[in-house]
């Protein structure tokens, strides 16, 4: 058959973490600190309402937009954590993940040629998104010595008269960085100046160690040229369900309702009845696992600081960015090294974008004993490094 | 800072004090004077280890058993608690709102040992009403611990 494939699904570049995955895969004693999920399971009274609504027998459809009384609930939490108000029925959309939300958010307000600014590092899927529906990535390069957060120097200077939309991936998968309020006043100024579009993924809105997270449509003048994207995956440790949602200006919204009623029809009932109790009745689970997370955080940083391994303090997320430009190794080299001689998986930061190299994404999504056993590791393998140096 | 230092310490009593220092955020002096204040406050009773004795070879039974009392004038139920919970094979003493007044729990070595309790010392109590004793067949869950199953990672070992 002449052209078989999607020359643009063909030429997209497949996941650096994909690879990795293989080889990770195929070692059965390898530790890993690879994952980007919660290591907790989802909290039982969560659970449980979704259990007791298959035994009510909802197994239906829900409406495009998903379940009316999940869309209220979203609402109230947006009111409740962000002061800003949503209308249930017009501005608020249940997708598959965060990830759907990422992809027909894209799709709705992109036109051939629109360029897309993505910070990078930042999650894989933007970029792929950004190029399948037709835009132009436009990469901008956060640096550590602004501790990987966004300036508006940096933002002023990507903005072309073909410039559509900005990506907001804070706070961040993997640097684990965080944009406070100042900052965020900073860049909304001159995004209100070039009178461009915002797609804020805020999945790890729940879990920041300093303040409380801000959201960008908290800033004046934000909020009606933002779609917002969150979930429930990394809140409530609810990946699985596969459950995230967009609130947005309802003229975006609407074409977003088209796209994912074609594609998707509804989000997964089950995950909604359930998602409806999270929103309800889980914050108390939440702060128990934001404790826990940053009690490893802190042990993270202080490890690395008794090593020596240079790693400016994430705020957010569960990832550590540590650098290890000091061993005159690529990324992906120190992680395949590490995995082979240590046995410990870390995700190389070129997986998420080519800024990365010279970074490790460590999760600390796991028990602390855990972290122990693999830290120890790691310290034994850097000290062999620089003793091989010496 | 209390409330999470307890948080941890109530799981794991044997956490290293640097360690603990670490994760809190704080010195470690900070830690050894909260914990020492927490002690001499009763905040802190003990520091007990969980066994699950089941999987030793030493044979353990155990029982639950609803008392009903005569309370005491100007004593209430303490005089007859402290003459109960005073026997050291009795595990713990509560008081109970509702059918009875209280719960206790009982140790022994066999249910021979521990229905010889119930009848001799705990129903002869001048005050003891009524007993009803339930023996424990299986301890799924004990101070928020699962002992029927091991937590095992499931989880796909690296995604992004």
């Amino acid at each position: 058959m002449k052209d078989l494939l999607s020359k643009q699904a063909v030429n997209l570049k497949p996941s650096g973490i994909r690879k990795f995955f293989d080889i990770v895969s195929e070692m059965d004693d390898a530790i890993s600190l690879g994952v980007g999920e919660p290591d907790f399971d989802t909290p039982w009274h969560i659970r449980d309402e979704g259990i007791y609504s298959l035994e009510k027998g909802r197994t239906f459809y829900t409406s495009n937009s998903g379940l009316k009384e999940l869309r209220e609930e979203i609402c109230h939490y947006m009111k409740r954590k962000h002061g800003v108000t949503y209308d249930p029925l017009h501005e608020v959309l249940i997708t598959v993940g965060g990830s759907e939300a990422i992809d027909i958010g894209l799709r709705a307000v992109i036109n051939p040629g629109d360029e897309v600014l993505i910070p990078q590092p930042s999650f894989v899927s933007y970029e792929p998104c950004a190029i399948m529906a037709g835009g132009v990535p436009v990469i901008i390069e956060l640096k550590a010595e602004n501790e990987f957060r966004l300036t508006a120097q940096e933002l002023e200077d990507a903005i072309t008269e073909k410039t559509k939309i900005l990506i907001l991936p804070f706070p961040n998968n993997p640097t684990g960085a965080i944009m406070e309020r100042k900052d965020l006043e900073e860049i909304a100024e001159v995004i209100r100046k070039h009178d461009i579009l915002v797609m804020s993924d805020e999945i790890y809105a729940e879990l920041t160690y300093k303040e409380k997270h801000v959201s960008i449509v908290e800033i004046e003048g934000m909020q009606e040229r933002t779609i917002l994207i969150n979930g429930f995956s990394k809140a409530y440790a609810m990946t699985g369900w596969r459950l995230g949602y967009a609130c947005g200006p309802r003229v975006i919204l609407e074409q977003m309702v088209k796209l994912h009623q074609f594609a998707i029809m509804c989000a997964p009932t089950t995950s909604q009845y359930a998602a409806v109790e999270a929103l309800r009745n889980g914050d108390p689970d939440v702060l128990e696992m934001k404790t826990a997370y940053n009690q490893r955080r802190r042990y993270l940083m202080h490890a690395f600081q008794e090593m020596g391994l240079e790693c400016f303090e994430p705020f957010g997320a569960f990832y550590v960015f540590p650098c290890i430009k000091e061993f005159g190794m690529t990324s992906e080299e120190f992680a395949n090294r590490f995995l082979e001689e240590e046995k410990v998986a870390v995700v190389p930061g070129t997986a998420f974008g080519d800024c990365g190299e010279g970074y490790l994404r460590i999760s600390y999504a796991y028990s602390l004993d855990n972290l122990k056993l693999a830290i120890g590791k790691l310290a034994d393998f850097v000290e062999k490094l620089r003793a091989k140096a010496r | 800072m209390r409330e999470e230092l307890l948080a941890i310490v109530e799981r794991n009593s044997r956490i290293d004090l640097k360690e603990l220092a670490v994760i809190l955020g704080v010195e470690e002096i900070d830690v050894v004077n909260e914990l020492e204040a927490m002690e001499k406050e009763g905040i802190i009773c003990g520091y007990h280890t969980m066994i699950d004795w089941e999987k030793t070879s030493i044979e353990k039974v155990s029982a639950l058993i609803e008392v009903r009392v005569t309370p005491q004038r100007g004593q209430g139920f303490d005089n007859i608690a402290e003459r109960i919970y005073k026997y050291p094979e009795v595990t713990s003493v509560y008081l109970i709102s509702g059918g009875y007044d209280l719960l206790v729990t009982l140790e022994g070595k066999s249910l021979k040992e521990i229905s010889g309790f119930v009848s001799d010392k705990l129903s002869t109590l001048d005050s003891v009403l009524s007993t009803a004793t339930h023996f424990i067949l299986k301890k799924y869950k004990d101070h928020g611990t699962i002992l029927a199953k091991k937590y095992e990672d499931t989880r796909e070992k690296v995604t992004p």
